[in-house]
């Protein structure tokens, strides 16, 4: 199994990881791709993470998803540094033979992402940047995995 | 060792790392908190409320009772919020 990586400034294109993933033979592959939500005020992201500690834990998660579905390929891309209102910033994409485990499987590793990734965030608002708390609702959706 | 400080616990003690050579009583995690704590200013800031924050060793997620050495690679950083 392919497991790809890549915690980046630039944007990506989703039909392209699609099409990678494709090559597996995957008779399904769920994606997930999180936008930078122009809601409250929030004109932007600045996103930073932990070199290193970054990619390990990402990579420990999906061998983690690995375990449990039969998966044919994963593909975790994270975008950091400034994203305006409407930008991608995260695409976690699951291929397998069968839909069950590759939607499982993606929401899976999009919840450990979540609240185990060393990644932080700031919105701005008028100009002034704050750093956006972690969420309970995170961990709950963690322990649902359990 | 290494510390390394990420989001606004790097801009609390005004820097992203250093190198720190600790007293030999700074055995844990929350020892080395301690530690630095003391040093006042934004430390006290940055480590007055434990439950605020998160730590790695050799850039694995760690408790406080983690066992630390001089070699090690220890971070500290809030709750994280990626995705």
């Amino acid at each position: 199994m392919g497991t790809h990586i890549r915690v980046q400034a630039e944007d990506f294109e989703i039909a392209d990881e699609t099409a990678a993933l494709a090559e597996t033979g995957a008779g399904a592959i769920v994606t997930f791709t999180g936008r930078v939500r122009g809601q409250d005020g929030v004109s932007a992201l600045v996103v930073e993470h932990y070199p290193g500690m970054t990619e390990r834990e990402i990579a420990r998660i999906a061998a983690e998803a690995e375990g449990r579905w039969p998966l044919l390929g994963i593909t975790v891309i994270h975008r950091v540094g400034r994203l305006n209102a409407g930008e991608q910033i995260v695409l976690v994409a699951a291929a397998a033979a069968h839909r069950k485990s590759a939607f499982e499987a993606c929401e899976f590793l999009m919840d450990y992402l979540k609240s185990e990734a060393p990644f932080w965030k700031q919105e701005e608002r008028a100009g002034a940047l704050v750093w956006v708390e972690a969420k309970p609702a995170d961990d709950a959706a963690l322990r649902r995995w359990r | 060792m290494k510390l390394l400080y990420f989001a606004w616990v790097r801009q609390k003690v005004g820097r992203g790392e250093e190198i720190l050579a600790p007293p030999a009583n700074v055995r844990t995690v929350a020892d080395l908190a301690h530690h630095l704590r003391l040093r006042g200013n934004g430390y006290a800031e940055a480590f007055s409320d434990m439950t605020r924050l998160r730590a790695a060793v050799n850039q694995r997620h760690a408790t406080l009772d983690a066992a630390i050495g001089a070699d090690d690679e220890i971070a500290f950083f809030p709750p994280v919020t990626g995705g």
